[in-house]
């Protein structure tokens, strides 16, 4: 990778989205939405990577994104997802979720839709709820997903008010992040290891499936799906260890593979490229794992500036699909096969990445530092 | 900075001081905050320079901060410390006058210092910097001479291009502010950033490049240019108009293209001339000639009276030095720098002003004072920031070995910590402050021990944050104390497995039991499990505590019997009692859980375990009790109970003799 330019701005990214592009268009990313934590007032933002006509004396882009509009935001963005081109809906600790809009003509933002007190708690004795932080959502229009801290799962629609289905004590322990798995089916990870498919036409508030990790009950902070092989999924670990897994067999994850040394914050596949994963931790890295199998002489090695890192990769249960025609590269059970090339893409070590997001060959991440990273040669 | 927080009483707040003024601010509120906490507001509050350096009296008079909304000649104050704030508020203790006139007390001020921490822009400069600081310490030991120096020197370089980037901001943002006071607020911090690269830029040509004569001159030249910048506009004005000789500034940008010694662009501009005008051609090319030829123009120039008539174009006493050097000392040695420098300011200033801060920060770091430098811009500027990188960087060049405080530690790690220190006041910024804490090897650990448990934690996510700093650092007592919170908090908000999954985390077997009971209250109560999940999934971790390991296993034994596994499920809830691990109030639970096996159709229980569960029941029955005056209540849970008992001793004695005969005939076959 070329380039990577990085701009300090004043508040801690907790999360980076880009914006998605329209169907069939060629058109690569250009705007992405942030949120900040921690913040005495934190803002959803939008940012243009700018345009691609002007070129710059040097005949390169010009490296700098730029803000386009930003508006306040109560409590901390836990998380954020594009609704569609002009929706924004975004994650808070105090337990709300808001559908942003976006208006172009004028560079704003107004909040569209909330739903307050989407997460809260029961006390014991007391009739009142205390709001619970809202710790992850999803979309997939008109549907929207939001789990939190009280163990909570909500199915809301942008067009109605009150929550289309609500299942309570959906798990007993904190609900890191969700992700469609095949509507209507969704995927859990929680504090305890546990990974949870929950199915909304089935009723009652049990799972349809619980796979875990063994014994350390280490737990997971982020999930996701394979964009073409909907079985597989990889999910990211206090320990800074991913796991890839295959939710059609086994209660336990294919393979473990020791990459941070702390909490792996987010993990993503390359959407359009899934032989390409990207994760980021609270240790301050950013991580490129490239299992493409068609790289010549690629092995499991580390590349990054002469620092080398203990590589752990084993296959745990039983590949019962070799008859399958296509193989996911990312469930090999041979490490011969299964060699993995990592690229470490920032260039110091620094604060905690918090989050990150890839879209064509553009790359976003933001960090406790405040600073936002962005590439636009992510395969060069 | 006062902020103002209320309404409020006076709860929670230290004793009140009736003497003394509202005074508070920098200068005030540092030391060390522990050894601060203990003293009165009207004692050596002030005694930070006093302490510093071992000097004996105060350098500065402490700057007043008046509180808006407080009136401080009612002399009717208190306050209290906290790390990196202070409280203060009216007291309403009135002496005569009775407390119902008006309320004393309706608000409460925060006082903070470093107020710079809050600006915005300058928050680019902590974070960007921070990087730089970490790398610094980072680099190795084993690099020397040359190597090491230049290394040193790029750092340099890194910190000043990150306060030029600042700066530039700042001034971007100065220019588009509508508000006239806020725009002047910008432009002051724009001078402040300004003189901060000014000081550095010279400590680093000084005390980092350490050049020798001849070199030491061209860097000084370079640092003369960087800073009076105006001649690059003008320049850019006189170039760019139509006809640049007759340009109203014309002479005035060759002389001071000649006072900065930039002889080669101060030569074109004077061929232009010749080429225009060809009357003057002739002077211009001897002028030119003269300056190709260093020295004949530098004995011309080097008239220190001449020099000084173009006071207004040098701008400064600075400039003024270092164009005297260039035409009259250019091999300069760096140790007579200090000797130049002080009549340059004088002859400069020429008796009409006193010398400013800035000018004392210069003449300092001319006279290579480091001390005096650092002491100098303590006081002048208005965070912590700039002293503590310069001082930590010049420390690395191994130029502070020597001054070590009688109080704390050194200066460099004194300084570091009061940077952190504020920092860690901020509600945002405080991630910064642990990495400066790491590097202070004497006193940061107890600091950051201090402070990051005031970090309030609103989301578990911020809480793993703390943790991991906590964790990494084996701060085992406050990887306890906050993973405890955040149990007590599940507790409160009726999250039993979250608890549970806390008091894991941090080994606390007390809590552990104390939430199990709550698993098995609510178990009793409700007569099923909640939490499944969680209570399934144990492993190891439920060896914690015993009662932890009883509520594992319990649940063990209703799975299995869920999954008509008796014969395992007998034993296991036999073990529970036999092994003491299940409480004893819960016993006749688990005699009562028993009945439905007993009665089972084939024999589960043998006949050992049923002699083992009578025990049970007559260790239990015969160790109650016998209770006073029993009331109604009591006569009918007495009856149940008798009932309970009853029932259970009949199905053993059953079961017991179909074991008997079982085991009898099993064994005859």
């Amino acid at each position: 990778m070329e380039e990577i330019y990085a701009k300090f701005v004043s508040q801690k990214i907790s999360k980076t989205r880009w914006r998605p592009v329209p169907a069939g268009s060629l058109q690569t990313a250009e705007t992405f939405a942030t949120g900040s934590w921690d913040n005495e007032e934190n803002r959803v933002s939008l940012w243009s990577i700018g345009d691609f006509g002007n070129l710059d004396s040097d005949g390169g882009f010009e490296g700098d994104h730029q803000l386009l509009c930003d508006i306040k935001h109560h409590g901390d963005v836990m998380d954020l997802q594009f609704f569609d081109q002009e929706r924004i809906v975004a994650a808070s600790s105090t337990g709300s979720v808001t559908l942003f809009l976006h208006h172009p003509n004028n560079q704003t933002l107004s909040v569209g839709q909330q739903w307050t007190a989407a997460h809260y708690h029961t006390s014991p004795g007391s009739p009142s709820c205390r709001s619970a932080p809202c710790t992850g959502v999803v979309c997939s229009n008109p549907e929207i997903v939001t789990v939190g801290e009280d163990g909570r799962i909500n199915l809301f629609r942008a067009d109605h008010k009150e929550a289309v289905r609500t299942i309570d004590n959906a798990d007993s322990s904190t609900l890191h992040a969700v992700t469609f798995l095949r509507t209507p089916e969704i995927l859990t990870v929680n504090s305890i290891g546990q990974l949870k498919i929950w199915d909304f036409r089935q009723q009652g508030n049990e799972p349809s499936q619980i796979l875990s990790l063994t014994g350390d009950r280490v737990p997971l902070h982020c999930v996701d799906r394979h964009p073409n092989q909907q079985h597989v999924v990889a999910t990211g670990g206090q320990d800074g260890m991913l796991s890839i897994w295959d939710v059609r067999q086994g209660t336990m994850p294919v393979s473990l593979l020791k990459a941070h040394e702390a909490e792996m914050w987010e993990v993503h596949f390359h959407p359009s490229n899934p032989d390409h994963l990207f994760t980021c931790s609270e240790d301050g890295s950013l991580w490129h794992w490239d299992a493409s199998t068609d790289a010549p002489e690629k092995s499991s090695l580390f590349h990054e500036g002469g620092r080398s890192s203990i590589f752990l990769f084993h296959s745990i249960s039983n590949q019962a699909n070799v008859h399958q025609s296509v193989i996911s590269s990312w469930l090999s059970t041979d490490p011969a096969k299964g060699r993995i090339e990592i690229t470490s893409l920032l260039p110091n070590r620094t604060l905690s990445v918090n989050s990150l997001d890839v879209l064509g060959p553009c790359l976003v991440c933001g960090t406790d530092a405040e600073a936002i990273y962005v590439t636009r040669q992510l395969f060069s | 900075m006062a902020e103002r927080r209320g309404p409020c009483g006076i709860g929670g707040f230290g004793p009140a001081g009736s003497t003394g003024g509202a005074r508070a601010g920098s200068s005030l509120a540092t030391g060390a905050e522990l050894e601060a906490r203990a003293r009165s507001f009207g004692g050596p509050a002030n005694s930070r320079w006093l302490r510093l350096g071992a000097m004996e009296e105060l350098d500065g008079e402490p700057t007043v901060t008046l509180i808006p909304g407080v009136n401080s000649s009612k002399k009717q104050m208190c306050f209290d410390w906290g790390p990196g704030e202070m409280l203060v508020c009216e007291t309403s203790f009135n002496k005569k006058e009775k407390s119902e006139t008006v309320p004393g007390c309706p608000f409460i001020y925060i006082i903070r210092k470093d107020v710079d921490v809050y600006s915005q822009i300058l928050r680019k400069l902590f974070n960007e910097s921070h990087g730089i600081f970490v790398g610094l310490q980072r680099i190795e030991e084993e690099l020397t001479g040359k190597s090491r120096k230049a290394q040193l020197v790029r750092v340099s370089k890194n910190y000043r291009s990150v306060i030029r980037a600042c700066m530039e901001e700042m001034h971007q943002v100065a220019i588009a502010a509508k508000d006239p006071a806020c725009s002047c607020q910008f432009s002051s911090q724009v001078s402040i950033l300004s003189a901060m690269e000014l000081i550095w830029n010279l400590c680093e040509i000084l005390f980092i490049e350490v050049a020798p004569a001849g070199p030491l001159l061209l860097h000084l030249l370079d640092w003369v240019r960087l800073h009076v910048c105006e001649v690059d506009n003008l320049l850019a004005d006189v170039l760019g108009s139509e006809n640049p000789r007759k340009h109203e500034s014309f002479w005035k940008l060759v002389t001071i293209l000649v006072l900065q010694g930039r002889l080669d662009e101060a030569r074109q501009m004077l061929s232009k001339e010749a080429d225009s005008s060809p009357t003057s051609a002739g002077m211009c090319r001897i002028l030119g000639d003269l300056m190709r030829t260093m020295p004949v123009l530098s004995i011309m120039l080097g008239d220190e009276a001449a020099l000084l008539e173009q006071k207004e174009l040098l701008n400064n006493w600075y400039h003024f030095l270092v164009t005297r050097l260039l035409y009259s000392h250019p091999t300069v040695k760096p140790i007579d720098l200090h000797f130049y420098a002080q009549s340059s300011l004088d002859l400069f200033l020429g008796g009409e002003s006193s010398p400013e801060p800035l000018d004392n920060i210069l003449m300092a770091a001319f006279e290579f004072d480091i001390h005096q430098v650092i002491k100098e811009c303590s006081i002048a500027l208005s965070n912590w920031w700039f002293v503590a990188h310069l001082t930590d960087l010049l420390d690395h060049c191994k130029l502070l070995q020597s001054h070590n405080l009688y109080f704390g530690s050194n200066m460099r790690e004194f300084l570091l910590l009061e940077y952190a220190s504020g920092l860690f006041a901020h509600h945002s910024l405080w991630q910064l402050g642990v990495d400066y804490f790491d590097y202070c090897p004497e006193l940061g650990r107890v600091s950051l021990e201090l402070h990051i448990e005031r970090i309030p934690l609103s989301t578990e996510q911020k809480a793993l944050k703390v943790l991991r700093i906590c964790e990494q650092r084996q701060m085992t007592e406050q990887v306890r104390s906050i993973c405890k919170i955040l149990a007590m908090k599940a507790v409160r908000n009726n999250r039993l497995g979250s608890a549970l999954s806390w008091s894991i985390r941090a080994k606390d077997a007390a809590f552990a039991t104390l939430v199990s009971d709550r698993f098995l209250r609510d178990y009793c109560e409700r007569g099923c499990f909640s939490d499944l999940d969680l209570i399934d999934n144990l492993g190891p971790a439920m060896m914690l505590s015993d009662r932890l390991t009883f509520l594992g296993k319990y649940r063990e034994f209703h799975r299995l019997y869920g999954e008509k596994r008796f014969v395992d499920a007998a034993s296991l809830l036999l073990s529970l009692m036999t092994s003491q691990i299940a409480p004893r109030s819960f016993w006749m639970t688990l005699l009562t859980d028993a009945l439905p096996l007993l009665e089972q159709k084939q024999v589960i229980f043998s006949a050992e375990q049923t002699y083992e569960l009578m025990r049970c029941l007559e260790d239990l029955t015969s160790g109650r009790p016998v209770h006073g005056e029993p009331d109604a209540q009591r006569l009918q849970d007495d009856d149940i109970e008798t009932t309970k008992v009853e029932m259970l001793r009949l199905a053993l004695a059953r079961n017991l003799a179909r074991a008997i005969i079982k085991e009898g005939s099993l064994e005859g076959s």
